[in-house]
């Protein structure tokens, strides 16, 4: 008989949603012992292949099967550098549990049965913190011939300084913002990524001698040939997003339509949770609509929910969406998560204008019903607009989120 | 990020504008006229822009001039020599385009002041003949004047009460002299700073003589490098990023109404806090 996937413990949806703390608490030595049992140790793994960076995930999940813990953290560290992180926020379902031989042939995301893969690497990630587990920083000093400029600190910084301390190079980041991670700390919020597990995992990259420095624009305040000529034999671009795209549809810099980077940035990089502690404001409305339906829109809008519970406003935060659940690139927990603590939906809605009142404040979003037409380029089912269907949508605050790689809005 | 000097420049009226040199040689060796820094007083703290007044490459410092208008730069105001800012960055925004334009107006007003005193140095050293027009409320709130003096060809000054130079607004002294130099009509540009509603009487009196204009926007902004889009203004029409497009924009195009309304978002809790930190 087959075993159920053992469920992670997570804190009540109304508890948390008063709260910035981590919703995920994680497995427990036994629970982990457990859900490893179920892998099957396929002779041929298809797992590994779906890990971008490639973790001997069969190997890791057989070391904690022998509760040999401390070598799990070894072999993940092998190909990753930061276990505590990808535990807790790599898109699992779409990549090595998706592929896992439990999950369904032909499915979009990974099976409820495929092995909690995720969960796993994170309670690992989390032994070898508490437990200092060494590892293997080849320290030879002669190995520090090239030194090599990171630009941005974000996860591409990071992972490239990882991946470069750990073949003996010396690697300086230059960070623009007052604080390390980019979008690890401006964009994911703390219940998703506690901080102090950020801070672990980035002060780790420092004990193996990579030197971060803040408050640095590089263009502005160094040029790349500068760096050059400071001898830095290499420079690695880790940029982000860069700009955030909006709509543009009318009303669009109405006051209170806050970009996803802007609304996160406050809340998450600056604490205006803490306001007036901390002294970044963010406004919150009664109704806040929410335009997207990837991770950052999730993250939007149960930074919302949060807000509306900490300033004593009825919670009333709705995701405008115009495809459908299915077609939602969000993570499929996420997805659960922000429905568990009172999320709203509003599906195959495509917002046509922004109403304001007469000191400029957003009040209601003109909007078009959508119906799925034809398979795009993306493979999602394309919205296509029922005409003469537009209606209204309260709305005293907006957070768009437009996922920035793409062209197309989804 | 040490503060090595620090000058009351004028305290009255319940308004107070200071002057600090801050050790920051990475910046002071590249920031160019026009441009600005983001600075934190703490970690707590918002992110503020300022604009960059001057530099002292030798001395690796940076002089920034402000008025105590709320929580942060009321924070910065108590800071005194030896203290440390909590972060800075810069150079941001593009410099101006400095270049011999010929004749050369530049309008100030209030703080603003501080901000066309180095365009002006700029102008003046590309050979650029400037008439240098300053507003105040009061004599006394008038900053800079000799050391814009230096660098002008010209210089008058209005103020609403009349306490110094002319009576009435810094428009009213330019609208003048654009119509007493109708004939001549040789001035090339305009350059402006100083509260909304001045950069927005300046731009019109300015279009009727069909003399381009530059302004240099105050807009709202978080991370002040182009990240979050909160300082976004619409010029010509268009979405424009402050921070990374700006902060100068042609005065002409600018929605005036729209960035006055995006910069009162946070009124409400501006007065909170400050409330809350007085007691």
């Amino acid at each position: 008989m087959k075993k159920e996937p053992v469920r992670i413990k997570e804190k009540a949806a109304q508890e948390r949603v008063g709260n910035f703390d981590e919703v995920v608490c994680g497995y427990s030595e036994a629970e982990a012992l457990e859900e490893a049992a179920r892998c099957l140790q396929c002779k041929d793994p298809t797992c590994i292949s779906g890990c971008p960076v490639g973790i001997d995930i069969k190997k890791f999940i057989f070391q904690i099967t022998q509760k040999d813990f401390r070598g799990a953290y070894l072999t993940i560290r092998e190909k990753n550098n930061f276990p505590s992180l990808c535990g807790r926020v790599c898109p699992a379902e779409y990549q090595c549990r998706k592929s896992c031989i439990l999950t369904k042939k032909g499915s979009a995301f990974a099976s409820k049965q495929a092995i909690n893969i995720h969960f796993l690497e994170r309670f690992i990630g989390d032994f070898g913190m508490k437990n200092n587990v060494a590892v293997s920083v080849k320290e030879a000093p002669q190995m520090f011939r090239y030194k090599v400029a990171v630009v941005g600190s974000g996860p591409a910084g990071l992972c490239c300084a990882g991946e470069l301390s750990r073949c003996g190079i010396k690697v300086d980041i230059f960070e623009g913002l007052h604080k390390t991670g980019g979008v690890l700390r401006y964009g994911i919020p703390p219940f998703r990524m506690p901080r102090d597990i950020l801070d672990f995992e980035i002060d780790y990259l420092k004990k193996s001698g990579v030197e971060f420095f803040l408050n640095t624009i590089i263009g502005k305040v160094k040029s790349l040939d500068e760096l050059f000529s400071q001898g830095y034999s290499a420079i690695f671009l880790g940029l982000g997003a860069g700009i955030p795209s909006f709509l543009g549809i009318k009303g669009e810099n109405l006051c209170n339509i806050y970009s996803a980077n802007e609304f996160l940035t406050r809340v998450n990089l600056m604490s205006a949770y803490k306001f007036p502690q901390a002294h970044t404001p963010v406004n919150i409305g009664k109704s806040v609509c929410v335009i997207g339906g990837g991770n950052t829109a999730m993250d939007s809008a149960r930074v919302a929910l949060r807000l509306q519970k900490l300033n004593g406003i009825p919670l009333n935060t709705t995701i405008v969406y115009r495809r459908t659940e299915v077609e939602m690139p969000a993570r499929r927990l996420e997805l659960e998560h922000a429905r568990e603590e009172g999320l709203k939906f509003k599906m195959l809605v495509k917002p046509e204008e922004f109403i304001g009142d007469k000191d400029g404040f957003v009040k209601k979003i003109k909007c078009l019903q959508c119906e799925l037409g034809e398979p795009d380029s993306s493979g999602r089912r394309r919205p296509v607009e029922i005409a003469g269907s537009d209606f209204e949508v309260d709305c005293d605050e907006d957070n768009r989120h437009r996922p920035e790689s793409k062209p197309d809005f989804d | 990020m040490k503060l090595v000097n620090k000058k009351i420049l004028t305290e009255r009226q319940g308004a107070k504008v200071t002057q600090i040199e801050v050790f920051a040689p990475d910046i002071a060796a590249k920031v160019k006229p026009g441009q600005f820094v983001a600075l934190m007083v703490a970690e707590e703290g918002e992110r503020i822009p300022l604009t960059v007044v001057n530099k002292d490459e030798t001395k690796g410092t940076i002089t920034l001039i402000f008025q105590e208008a709320g929580l942060t730069t009321g924070l910065l105001g108590r800071m005194n020599h030896g203290d440390s800012l909590y972060a800075i960055a810069g150079p941001l925004g593009h410099a101006t385009e400095i270049k011999n334009y010929g004749k050369v107006i530049l309008v100030g007003g209030g703080v603003g002041i501080a901000e066309i005193y180095p365009v002006a140095k700029a102008f003046k050293e590309a050979g650029n003949h400037i008439t240098t027009i300053l507003g105040a409320r009061t004599k006394e709130l008038l900053i800079l004047e000799k050391e814009l003096k230096e660098v002008s060809d010209e210089l008058l000054v209005a103020t609403d009460d009349g306490s110094y130079g002319k009576k009435g607004f810094v428009t009213d002294i330019l609208k003048g002299l654009l119509d007493e130099r109708r004939t001549t009509n040789d001035e090339r540009l305009v350059y402006a700073v100083g509260p909304i509603p001045m950069m927005k009487a300046v731009s019109a009196v300015t279009k009727g003589f069909n003399i381009r204009t530059i302004v240099s926007l105050n807009a709202l902004m978080v991370d002040a490098t182009g990240m979050c889009g909160c300082c976004r203004v619409s010029v010509g029409g268009q979405t424009k990023f402050s921070c990374v497009d700006g902060p100068e924009f042609e005065g002409h195009e600018v929605d005036w109404e729209e960035l006055d309304k995006r910069n009162r978002i946070y009124a409400d809790k501006e007065k909170h806090i400050c409330r809350l930190i007085k007691k």
